[in-house]
């Protein structure tokens, strides 16, 4: 046998594509973890449809899983991918748009039957004319292969059909050089008490990976080194994982139970999946009968002194809008999780999108503040959570947290934080009685006290209806009201004195400043990187805080020419940009439910830096 | 906090003496409802049980919705949360998990908790939150000025139902049972002694008691309950539950509810042809008899049943709740959030 190449790279781009029934989300979350474990940076885009099962065969029924990894820093899931797996006919079809020019393709054959062709709409079979011929194809006939390996075990055809995943995952654990032990010690865990089916996996990865090594099929296998992040402790975690840690973080600091009331909702349940388990943290999960219950039940307990944390998207979102006016009319902590995704209405419900920004800041009745922070990355969930709850308690009020689908299902290397070193979180329980107005506020935060039933001496009422200032009582009357309404507004505009300001990646000035929010921030560091790289002068300014602002954020647009703000929505951080800020700020906006590749981004940068 | 809590629980132990009158339950705030209306008497027989149920008033929380009745934890000197419409035994739910030894209350309508709210009674019913939820019932909106409401009789003609409304009414007993309900009783605003007493098994109950009580809306819907609280037609119209007692009514104690197959039927006790022991004897632990009882409601030739139709015992939510945490730490010990961060698959990079 011809000794085959080992050759290195820097980063690479694979793409795992099925049926949604082929269990590719589960051969990419395992790569993934290998990955990580083996020390690459990396950045996930898991991509599948709302369907559990959508049609077989049919490209609506198509699952991917993306995983961009590398020996430098990684920022993005990756524009294309280098390497598709396709499982069948229409995998090839949803996903060779995704695929770069000379690219390889690993074609499971027996997904490329007549059937298979013409449910994924082929008239001719692409493996077998020359549609193909700029890629680099390689024919295997992974279920066939997978059964071969089987044999002996006797094992029904749906369990045999279901493993053919892990086929594909040992070759290319085969062709990335990497290790079988982590799927292996997960599998023995995993399927502990069903010895059939882990038996059938681990049989079937270690065919894939031998086949592999001994297929004179593949010439070269690629080695990815470990990359170079800082020194320290990592764990791979994904954005739904890391708000659930957030919040049990956040909750624990601050010596208090955490209640969750919650429904569930797609790309959010895996949060209450999470923190479903960890009891034994003071966490109270409640799976509520719907999304108004979910956060009015968590109202009621932050009125009795715990963190009540709310998880949903957006039509739940839109569902708790009543509820987030009383929660900030009673004034009481409360964090609501909206990991956004595809609208209007159900819209889309696996896929990712930003266009929930104006609904969080102004969607509700009346005059509502209500702070907002966004997640940047999978990881940067945990630390924009955390920070939710320390201002919802030290300011007594709901905090909104937005991710979205991209951020809550991807992962990523995560330098694990120490917990000492976390901000302080001290809620304050008023106890004494003496001179105890529900209303009465801190002189510094406008918070005003959290008194909860229990107290002695501290019974009082409270409600939606306008308060009297001080005495929390029922009042109608008009200078009352609009003292209120400006207090509120007030308690909410100081949290800008109490947060770090923001800081410019990039030079301090320059010709384009790229104004972002939330989940796209590994695409545009990508573009402004590439940009930096050729000497231009564009930099980037990426907001943590969408309400309230950082008061530099003005002074920091003044300094450069053209500001850029790429979403993905028809341009919504834009308009407050502009209403704040006065400046012409251009927009760069995609709806199509996918994260911006960086490139387009780069594009639009190019456009700028030309019309200077 | 625990200290807090902790604190708490030892000023509440049973036995400690607390000396309060029903005055100690009457908040500062003056009572807006109008003059004559139902919600006075349930007000008043609330304060006046609240000083013998033995509960500490700081741990106490009445909890309600939008409605007229909801304005009643306004005027309790105790904890109070007035909540948005229909969302009171939801907001109850959260104050209840988060802190079990309160004694939890909900004060809810029939519109605010059988329409809008429905969906959150039921499912706070078959959790059995111990919670006491009083529904009053006036078969009407009162506080938008006199729409019909879920229980209003099918016909009923208001403002937004001039040719008379087309909806059949709930009959808040039958879908408390129906939801799985542990205590479901009936009683109204006229009778204070037997409000007083239903109010306190209500709260002896461990589980979510769910609480009916017809309260007369003088301005917007008058009368509606008369037939049950006026002399001269109560005693034919009304029959009391009492657990372990034979179903009598009647001024002259003459008529009584003998069970003919599944269905109940009046009989008289007069003519000698049916004696007191062919009656159907009441019994609070029956589930499939509490439904029996409760389907006589809206039968015109059956008396009204007020009273105790089910109190029956079922693990509460948060104490099952409560098993879990513990099983958990007994499991995975005390949560440890710096080992938690550190677990699992990690790596180091020098
Ligand atoms: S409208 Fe009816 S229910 Fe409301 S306060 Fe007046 S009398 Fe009472």
């Amino acid at each position: 046998m011809e000794e085959k190449k080992l050759r290195n790279l820097d980063e690479a781009t694979i793409r795992f594509a099925g049926d949604s029934g082929d269990g590719m989300q589960l051969a990419g979350t395992q790569f993934t973890n290998t990955t990580a474990i083996l020390g690459n940076d990396l950045s996930t885009l898991p991509d599948y449809p709302a369907e559990i099962r959508a049609p077989q065969g049919t490209t609506s029924g198509v699952s991917g899983f993306q995983i961009h990894f590398g020996s430098t820093e990684i920022n993005t899931p990756g524009d294309s991918c280098d390497m598709l797996v396709a499982m069948n006919a229409a995998a090839l079809k949803v996903n060779l748009p995704s695929l770069i020019k000379g690219g390889s393709i690993i074609a499971n054959t027996d997904g490329f039957n007549d059937k298979n062709l013409k449910l994924a709409g082929y008239s001719s079979n692409p493996l077998k004319d020359e549609s193909l011929s700029t890629y680099q194809v390689f024919e295997v006939d992974i279920t066939k292969l997978t059964i071969t390996s089987l044999q002996e075990m006797n094992l029904s055809s749906k369990l045999v059909d279901r493993s053919k995943n892990f086929f594909a995952l040992g070759m290319m654990y085969w062709l990335y050089d990497r290790p079988l032990e982590p799927t292996l010690k997960w599998l023995a865990e995993k399927f502990a008490d069903k010895p059939d089916i882990r038996e059938a996996n681990i049989r079937v990865l270690k065919a894939g990976w031998n086949y592999g090594e001994t297929t004179e099929l593949f010439k070269v296998r690629y080695a990815v080194a470990p990359a170079r992040l800082a020194p320290g402790k990592y764990r791979n975690i994904t954005g739904n994982q890391a708000t659930a840690w957030g919040l049990m973080a956040a909750a624990q600091k601050a010596k208090i139970d955490l209640f969750l009331g919650s429904y569930p909702i797609t790309p959010a349940s895996d949060i209450l999946h999470e923190l479903s388990i960890y009891k034994n943290f003071r966490v109270k999960t409640f799976q509520a009968e719907d999304e108004i219950a979910g956060i009015t039940s968590a109202i009621g307990a932050s009125f009795a002194g715990a963190l009540g944390a709310t998880t949903t998207s957006g039509p739940g979102f839109s569902l708790k809008t009543e509820a987030l006016g009383l929660a900030v009319m009673v004034e009481l902590p409360l964090v609501v999780v909206n990991v956004q995704r595809g609208g209007p209405s159900t819209g889309l419900p696996t896929k990712t999108e930003q266009a929930d920004l104006l609904q969080a800041l102004y969607g509700r009745n009346g005059e509502a503040p209500i702070p907002v922070i966004a997640a940047a990355t999978p990881s940067d969930c945990f630390n924009a959570i955390y920070e939710s709850v320390r201002i919802a308690i030290k300011y007594m009020t709901p905090v909104i947290c937005l991710t979205d689908g991209y951020l809550g299902n991807g992962s990523e290397p995560w330098f694990i934080p120490d917990y000492e070193k976390l901000p302080d979180i001290s809620p304050h329980f008023r106890t004494d009685p003496e001179g105890f107005f529900p209303y009465e506020r801190d002189a510094v935060t406008l918070a005003r006290p959290w008194a909860i039933p229990g107290t002695p001496g501290l019974e009082h009422r409270i409600g939606g209806l306008e308060k009297q200032n001080i005495s929390g009582n029922i009042n109608y009357e008009p200078e009352n009201h609009e003292l209120m309404v400006h207090l509120r507004s007030e308690k909410v505009a100081r949290i800008a004195n109490d947060i770090p300001p923001a800081e410019v990646e990039g030079d301090q000035q320059g010709d384009v400043l790229v104004v972002g929010w939330g989940s796209t921030y590994g695409a545009i560091k990508t573009a402004v990187q590439r940009h930096r790289a050729k000497g231009h002068r564009v930099s980037l300014l990426h907001l943590r805080y969408l309400n309230p602002m950082q008061k530099n954020i003005g002074e920091i647009i003044s300094r450069f020419k053209t500001i850029l703000v790429p979403e993905l929505n028809l341009g919504q951080l834009i308009k407050i940009i502009r209403a704040n800020y006065l400046v012409p700020a251009v927009g760069l906006n995609k709806v199509q439910g996918a994260p911006f590749l960086a490139e387009e981004i780069e594009l639009k940068i190019d456009e700028l830096i030309k019309g200077h | 906090m625990n200290n807090l809590i902790e604190n708490i629980s030892l000023q509440s132990q049973p036995g400690s003496k607390l000396k309060y009158t029903a005055k100690d339950f009457q908040s500062d705030q003056e009572v807006r409802w109008c003059p004559g209306c139902g919600d006075y008497s349930i007000l008043a027989q609330a304060q006046r049980i609240m000083p013998d149920i033995g509960i500490p008033k700081h741990q106490i929380v009445f909890v309600s919705g939008i409605g007229c009745s909801s304005r009643f934890p306004y005027y309790m000197d105790t904890y109070g949360f007035h909540g948005i419409h229909g969302r009171a035994t939801a907001i109850a739910s959260g104050v209840k998990l988060a802190q079990p030894d309160l004694s939890v209350w909900v004060v809810t309508g029939d519109g605010d908790g059988m329409s809008i709210g429905g969906n959150h009674l039921i499912h706070l019913l078959r959790r059995n939150i111990d919670v006491n939820v009083l529904l009053f019932n006036n078969q009407i909106y009162g506080l938008t000025k006199g729409q019909y409401s879920p229980t209003s009789e099918k016909g009923k003609i208001t403002k937004s139902t001039p040719y008379g409304s087309l909806d059949y009414p709930f009959n808040p007993a039958s879908l408390a049972l129906g939801a799985s309900a542990t205590f479901v009783a009936r009683t109204l605003d006229r009778d204070p002694k037997h409000l007083q007493s239903i109010l306190k098994r209500a709260h002896d109950h461990k589980g979510t008691s769910f609480v009916e009580i017809y309260q007369n809306c003088n301005v917007f819907n008058d009368g509606a309950f008369l037939q049950f609280t006026e002399k001269e037609t109560k005693d034919d119209s009304v029959i009391y539950l009492e657990h372990g007692k034979p179903l009598v009514f009647g001024k002259e104690k003459d008529k009584g509810i003998r069970l003919n197959g599944f269905s109940p039927e009046v009989v008289s006790l007069k003519d000698g042809k049916v004696s007191i022991h062919d009656l159907l004897v009441h019994n609070e632990t029956d589930t499939t008899l509490s439904f029996i009882l409760a389907d006589m409601t809206y039968h015109s030739h059956m008396p009204r049943p007020l009273g105790v139709f089910l109190s029956i015992e079922r693990p509460t939510y948060e104490s099952e709740m409560q098993r879990q945490i513990e099983f958990a730490k007994e499991k995975r010990g005390e949560g440890n959030m710096a080992k938690l961060l550190n677990s699992g698959e990690t790596w180091t990079i020098q």
